[in-house]
């Protein structure tokens, strides 16, 4: 009939997926009927996703285990040992207070802010601010080799480093560089939102042995999380309102917990 | 009393993602027990964490988002790939409820075999996809990854599997292009 034009394997994939819309999928359909090895391959692949529904449907039914029917109703029992079921409790308490205002039970208030912040948070607000607002090289190294990036920092750090996932805050990693501060070594982490909003993660080696509590500062228009969870310091620096850094922060805390 | 009946209903909106939770963390690899004992940590973590959820976004999406971070780090942590320890009659470990389905003729065995011999990150892609049926743009959120990534993952991945399943497990080069 026609001669369409060539379908690239995204939009393959589309058809297989049902992610097309109605004129794609015609479109595809015609393409496919002129081309049987293709046509081959996507056949392959709609049975695929059928026989991984054959294989695996069959858990959605399965009976609850104890644990889980424990926690779907919210009446949680002891699984392994009696730490799990203060971790549940007080899981059930925060979900049931909500907010911000549960945090104080993990034992990490946001601190009085009385003091003078250390030299570290000090030179990673000067990190952000210079790179932050770097259009052309933000990063040395970007988010398409994370896992180089990271293992190299860790490598540099001597500790084991992650780059949170904050996806679900609406940020993304854009990269991260390796910077000096004040002899050693230290990380920064650079994370960018739709509306291209920076904020970076400062990660050093800690120089006291005391884990602390978050403490807050504002200097130089831009606001600061900082901690110490031995044996790394972190800074979370970004231009926005504390309230808005602050879940940024609870975040990026429970990414490097465990 | 407002928070109380919201904190009902986020359980329940939860609690609704358990099947979900359950059939993914089992089909990366997991046996039915260790399998539930990811989706229980996810849930701990989720209810725990709940107050970081930002209103009006992806609950579920947040949920895999969790699921898979504690899978990576306990896969990684383990120093293994869940398959070496799910699978070593080669296949029915992983199958878990092994229910054959409607007969399409479609060798479902194989198809979970050649599943796990899959890297990480394309058995991830092609689950989200194929299995849960994420949008893209959903699999590339849960994910934390480019959209881009996705698309070339769930390529590498299907075709993988289109090639251990034609071949009955050695890995065929035609059709290299």
């Amino acid at each position: 009939m026609t001669a369409p034009r060539p379908i690239d394997d995204n939009t393959l994939h589309a058809y297989v997926d049902g992610q097309i819309d109605e004129d794609g999928r015609r479109e595809v359909e015609s393409w496919l009927a002129d081309h049987p090895e293709e046509e081959a391959r996507v056949r392959a692949y709609l049975a695929q996703n059928a026989g991984l529904h054959a294989l695996y449907d069959g858990v959605l039914d399965e009976p609850l285990s104890p644990g889980l029917t424990a926690l779907a109703t919210g009446t949680p029992k002891t699984r392994t040992a009696a730490g799990t079921w203060r971790r549940l409790a007080a899981a059930v308490l925060l979900f049931a207070l909500g907010g911000a205002a549960g945090w104080s039970l993990h034992g990490v208030g946001e601190g009085g802010g009385s003091s003078a912040e250390p030299a570290f948070v000090r030179r990673a607000v000067g990190a952000h601010i210079v790179y932050a607002s770097e259009v052309r090289h933000p990063v040395e190294v970007g988010a398409d080799e994370e896992d180089h990036l990271v293992g190299w920092l860790s490598k540099r750090l001597g500790s084991p480093l992650k780059a949170p996932n904050l996806a679900s805050l609406g940020f993304s990693l854009v990269g991260g560089r390796l910077l000096p501060d004040e002899g050693t070594a230290a990380a920064q982490f650079m994370y960018e939102d739709a509306s291209g909003r920076r904020l970076t993660c400062y990660v050093r080696a800690a120089s006291e042995r005391e884990d602390t509590a978050f403490r807050f500062v504002a200097e130089r228009g831009v606001s600061a999380f900082y901690w110490v969870d031995a044996p790394l310091a972190y800074a979370l620096i970004a231009e926005m309102p504390k309230d808005a850094l602050l879940p940024i922060a609870h975040a990026v805390y429970a990414a490097w917990e465990r | 009393m407002r928070g109380e009946r919201s904190g009902v209903d986020r359980r329940q909106a939860i609690v609704e993602q358990i099947p979900h939770l359950r059939r993914y963390a089992r089909a990366l690899g997991r046996d039915a027990g260790t399998a539930d004992d990811l989706v229980q940590d996810c849930l701990e973590r989720a209810l725990s964490r709940f107050h970081l959820f930002r209103a009006g976004t992806n609950l579920r999406g947040w949920l895999f988002t969790i699921l898979h971070n504690l899978h990576v780090n306990q896969t990684r942590r383990a120093g293994r790939r869940p398959d070496d320890a799910a699978l070593p009659d080669g296949g029915t470990g992983m199958a878990g409820p092994a229910s054959e389905g409607p007969d399409r003729g479609l060798p479902v065995r194989d198809l979970g075999r050649a599943l796990a011999k899959l890297p990480d990150d394309q058995r991830e892609v092609v689950l989200l996809i194929g299995l849960e049926e994420m949008s893209y743009k959903e699999a590339a959120d849960t994910l934390g990854v480019p959209i881009g990534t996705v698309m070339s993952r769930l390529a590498r991945g299907r075709e993988r599997l289109r090639q251990l399943m034609d071949s009955g497990d050695a890995p065929v080069l035609r059709r290299v292009k």
